[in-house]
């Protein structure tokens, strides 16, 4: 397997900022530098702002103020980045078909997106199913075909909200086996999670969030070890965090 | 003799001037729902993705012309038509053309209406996906048109209704003449008011089913193409 240079779009660099939906704040003065190697993993209670940040730092969300950068640059072409929604919407075709649809959104030429189709439903353990409406496929399927049609853009960093959740472990198995091969290729994976044990598994470093603000950015070993804070400490402990 | 026996001779007798009507009708009104759709679907959809000052009083409006009255729209398209009209040099008036404008004019509102609420639905659910592939305005908007064709068979649909069953507006600019510009709705109007009910009731009868039968072909593509599209 070869390892691809990191991506130009790193480091991804939140320079305190803010982002507001109305009158609520949904992220408050965040900080963070995502930088190349192991997954980063946000985790945080529901409202946290996990998702928030994890849709800026694709650029779907602009800052209400402050900054953020893409490899030094504040404005990015979003091409080598891609994300997979907590709920992805599969578009009405068949399975091929939506990884098509990604192939050609990404520019590749018509000639090689079958072959590059099948290539990713393979990885993502969807052989056989090419043909399969997409929307009749079962919610981890239809998880892993959204994680196959991210992968059409070839992306150097690749966004994941909440890819396992209400999946049974076989299916949580499946993606989390995908994101290790994914992450040992050299792309940079971003995530969020309500699980606990999968930020174990996965994370290098992790990020917690709490009421839109950043909590903890630690290697993930220090972070479960010896969290510096009274928040990481009731979380790691399964305490509720309200 | 009842309206189902006369219905059922005049079929078996294979009367060419039924045939030719049946036929006239079909043509109009399917070529009025063709060009409808070609106006409607991707005006509706281009209402569905922009947002403008004064978006809300277009749908509105928009919504309000799907009950358009025929004689009014009839009487619109004759004035255009007629020879001091503006478009009178086209010759049009009293011909299966002028009645496909007219028809046009009605089905175009319903169908442009029912599909910017079906592009609309189904761009709420694709917003994210699309954006987040950087999918640009055009391909959006064919994306949606063709993963919503489905549910646009019954946009389609409630056009030709209102055109299969549509009389008042073809009447003022066909002039319903034998053998050139009469459909079934205005023989039925015709022999109605000359008292030959029992035609006028076969008539309708046979109206109705051919509504059926294209309702059932749209019904069919519609659920096989589900199957296979999702």
């Amino acid at each position: 397997m070869s390892m691809r240079p990191p991506a130009l779009d790193l480091p991804i660099m939140f320079i305190d900022v803010r982002i507001m939906a109305g009158a609520v704040t949904i992220l408050d003065g965040v900080t963070l530098t995502i930088s190349p190697g192991m997954p980063t993993v946000l985790i945080g209670p529901n409202g946290a702002g996990k998702t928030t940040l994890l849709r800026a730092a694709m650029g779907l969300v602009p800052p209400s103020s402050g900054l953020i950068t893409w490899g030094g640059r504040e404005a990015s072409d979003p091409k080598h980045r891609a994300i997979m929604f907590q709920r992805p919407a599969m578009l009405r075709r068949s399975a091929a078909g939506n990884v098509r649809y990604a192939l050609a959104a990404a520019g590749v030429p018509r000639g090689k997106r079958h072959e590059r189709a099948a290539a990713l439903l393979a990885e993502v353990g969807l052989a056989g199913l090419e043909r399969r409406p997409a929307r009749r496929l079962s919610g981890g399927e239809q998880q892993r075909l959204a994680l196959a049609r991210a992968l059409a853009r070839d992306p150097g960093i690749l966004f994941l909200d909440e890819p396992t959740a209400s999946l049974d472990p076989a299916a949580t198995k499946a993606i989390e086996d995908i994101v290790r091969v994914v992450s040992a290729r050299g792309v940079k994976v971003v995530m969020c999670t309500h699980d606990l044990g999968q930020a174990k598994r996965l994370a290098g470093n992790v990020v917690l969030l709490h009421r839109g603000r950043l909590i903890e950015n630690t290697p993930a070993t220090q972070f479960f070890a010896t969290p510096r804070t009274e928040e990481a400490r009731k979380f790691v402990a399964g305490e509720l965090l309200v | 003799m009842t309206g189902g026996e006369s219905a059922l001779q005049l079929v078996l007798s294979g009367d060419p001037g039924l045939f030719a009507i049946v036929r006239l009708s079909l043509l109009v009104s399917l070529s009025a729902v063709l060009l409808a759709a070609l106006i409607g679907v991707p005006a509706g959809a281009l209402l569905a993705l922009t947002r403008f000052r004064g978006r809300e009083a277009v749908v509105v409006i928009l919504n309000a012309l799907m009950g358009l009255p025929p004689v009014v729209v009839g009487l619109a398209v004759f004035l255009l038509l007629s020879r001091s009209g503006p478009l009178g040099e086209w010759g049009l008036l009293f011909t299966p053309q002028a009645m496909v404008i007219a028809q046009t004019v009605l089905v175009a509102p319903i169908i442009a209406a029912l599909t910017r609420q079906t592009i609309e639905d189904l761009w709420v659910e694709y917003q994210a996906e699309l954006t987040a592939m950087n999918v640009g305005p055009l391909r959006r908007v064919c994306t949606l048109i063709w993963d919503a064709r489905f549910s646009l068979v019954t946009a389609l649909l409630a056009g030709f209704g209102r055109a299969a069953a549509e009389v008042g507006a073809i009447i003022i600019v066909g002039g319903n003449i034998d053998g050139f510009t009469r459909t079934m709705t205005t023989a039925i109007a015709l022999e109605t008011s000359k008292g030959d009910l029992p035609l006028a009731v076969g008539l309708g009868i046979i109206l109705i089913v051919i509504v059926i039968i294209i309702n059932a072909l749209a019904w069919a593509i519609r659920r096989t193409g589900e199957r296979y599209a999702g």
